[in-house]
């Protein structure tokens, strides 16, 4: 098996396993909670509106909002990376009818790879810290995964049929 | 090689072939099974969208609206029913969403497997009845998840957990099981010594849909991560702080008396949810249909039909998978129209899904079936 492909099948899969793992790890400990402090804090919002509490109320409403803003993150972040390993591990079966030489197609796996991890894991980092830092962290992930999609897709386009 | 040998080679392959697809043999269990579970899944998609997705929508808008009446009236308890009604009608959703996804996305999986088989080192009849189970399981859990809303606690001698919960839940451990068990034989044929490497005809298949398929497949997937890309960076944030602010409004003006400026908050709020849903329904829907792509491509030895017949179906299949996620996106300035050709698109998929298995259904271990059938 080449190395292009044993990144992709490999890494594809250990990044699926990870994902799923961290999913199971997040619903148990983390999901219900955070739903029912999300439902509870809006709520809480509008309750407190029509008691005329306003502060109580905003703050209410302030607080669903950070916790959705987390929300979002982390099943976005458990989402991307089972799905982005199942795409690396199918792409990785057919590698070898990339249409360029084992050198590039090594570079496109570690492209992918690379961006499969640090995606997710920027978007992630997003919920505990709201700089700029894990934002381009995400960002650089998202385009190695599409360069690396964009050098797969052409490689496909270029593969001569035996 | 002499051209002999050659023919020899290639008479040993398509009797290799036949075997490993016979009737009921494992692999075919896991593809037939698994484009039905993706067919299932998209039709149940189709209902679930024309029938349940957008009454669900107008419901919570209605219950929104509630709250801030109830907020203007300065009554606690009604905007605390409105709220719990909006949850009901959220789990409401949620469970058809999941039975949608899982459905095919087990049907994913279905086809992976079965890409895997010939590297599974167990006997045939372990993997037929792995195979078996696995439909199972993959039935089991999106029908449980399905009825979660209507069962509910009835009958249930747990505190928090339904029957169709237990069921559901079952099904996932059993799809689990097979899919550690097949992990398993796997890592065993790869640590095998003496193992007998064994070569797959599907992984070797250059014919025009399989080529066709894989690079549009790869297009699709690319687009549809080009697109999220764009959303996150141009749209996620600003929507999310737009959602907080009109939540702040619907409570702040309906508190001071203002209900024409509560009304219209909920109704961009609405807007806006509707903005979210079609954006992630798009770039979700391109990128399970670029997958899906790439996954028949290596199966398209199996369908048997006129090498014309394999090339209509992969067309209609690419057409239709790009067509309904850029209609789902046009479906905020078109509206009925843009969603009535996302459907449409929707329905070319299921059509060349169709076809495709028809194909496989037929397929009699002859791989080349360019000549003699229809």
């Amino acid at each position: 098996m080449t190395l292009s492909r044993r990144l992709l099948i490999f890494g594809g899969l250990a990044l699926a396993v990870w994902g799923m793992g961290y999913g199971i790890w997040y619903a148990v400990f983390i999901e219900h909670q955070t739903l029912d402090g999300l439902g509870s804090a809006l709520a809480t919002g509008f309750m407190r509106a029509a008691e005329n509490r306003m502060a109580e109320s905003q703050t209410a409403l302030s607080d669903a909002a950070s916790r959705s803003f987390v929300y979002v993150r982390q099943v976005d972040a458990h989402g991307h990376w089972i799905g982005l390993g199942l795409l690396l591990l199918i792409l990785g079966i057919a590698f070898d009818r990339v249409g360029f030489g084992e050198r590039v197609r090594t570079y496109l796996a570690i492209a992918l790879l690379a961006g499969a991890v640090t995606f997710p894991l920027g978007v992630l980092l997003e919920t505990w810290n709201r700089g700029r830092g894990p934002q381009a962290v995400a960002i650089i992930g998202s385009a190695l995964v599409i360069l690396g999609l964009s050098g797969t897709a052409l490689g496909f386009a270029r593969s001569n049929s035996d | 090689m002499s051209i002999h040998e050659g023919a020899i080679g290639s008479g040993a392959a398509m009797a290799q072939s036949a075997e490993r697809f016979a009737p009921r043999s494992a692999r075919r269990i896991f593809v037939i099974s698994g484009i039905g579970l993706i067919l299932c899944g998209m039709i149940l998609g189709d209902i679930f969208a024309a029938f349940i997705l957008h009454p669900s929508a107008n419901r919570i808008g209605e219950n929104l609206l509630a709250a801030t009446r109830a907020v203007a009236s300065h009554d606690p308890q009604a905007a605390g029913a409105a709220f719990q009604s909006i949850g009901g009608l959220l789990e409401n959703r949620g469970t058809k969403v999941d039975a949608h996804s899982h459905m095919i996305g087990f049907g994913y999986v279905a086809l992976l497997v079965a890409l895997l088989q010939p590297y599974v080192a167990f006997s045939e009849s372990i993997k037929k009845f792995l195979a078996k189970l696995f439909l199972l399981g993959a039935i089991l859990l999106p029908v449980g998840v399905f009825l979660i809303h209507y069962v509910g606690m009835a009958g249930s001698p747990f505190a928090a957990i339904g029957w169709a919960s237990v069921f559901g839940d079952f099904g996932g451990f059993l799809v689990w099981v097979v899919c550690l068990c097949e992990l398993a034989a796997l890592a065993k044929y790869f640590h095998a010594q003496s193992a007998v490497r064994v070569s797959d005809e599907l992984l070797n298949n250059r014919s025009w849909a399989a080529r066709t398929l894989l690079s549009g497949g790869t297009l699709l997937v690319l687009i549809g991560f080009l697109h999220g890309s764009y959303y996150a960076g141009a749209h996620l944030f600003r929507y999310e702080a737009r959602d907080s602010e009109l939540l702040s409004a619907m409570t702040t003006q309906a508190a001071a008396g203002d209900s024409a400026g509560a009304v219209q908050a909920v109704a961009d709020y609405g807007q806006l949810q509707g903005a979210k849903a079609v954006n992630v329904a798009a770039h979700a829907h391109v990128i399970e249909f670029g997958v899906l792509a790439i996954l028949l491509a290596f199966f398209q030895p199996y369908v048997f039909l006129s090498e014309k017949w394999r090339r209509i179906w992969a067309v209609i299949l690419l057409i239709g998978s790009l067509a309904l996620p850029v209609f789902v996106l046009l479906e905020l300035r078109w509206g009925l129209l843009a969603g009535g050709l996302a459907d449409g698109g929707g329905l070319l998929v299921i059509i060349a899904l169709f076809g495709m298995l028809v194909g496989i259904w037929r397929y009699t271990g002859k791989l080349d079936s360019s000549a003699g059938v229809a």
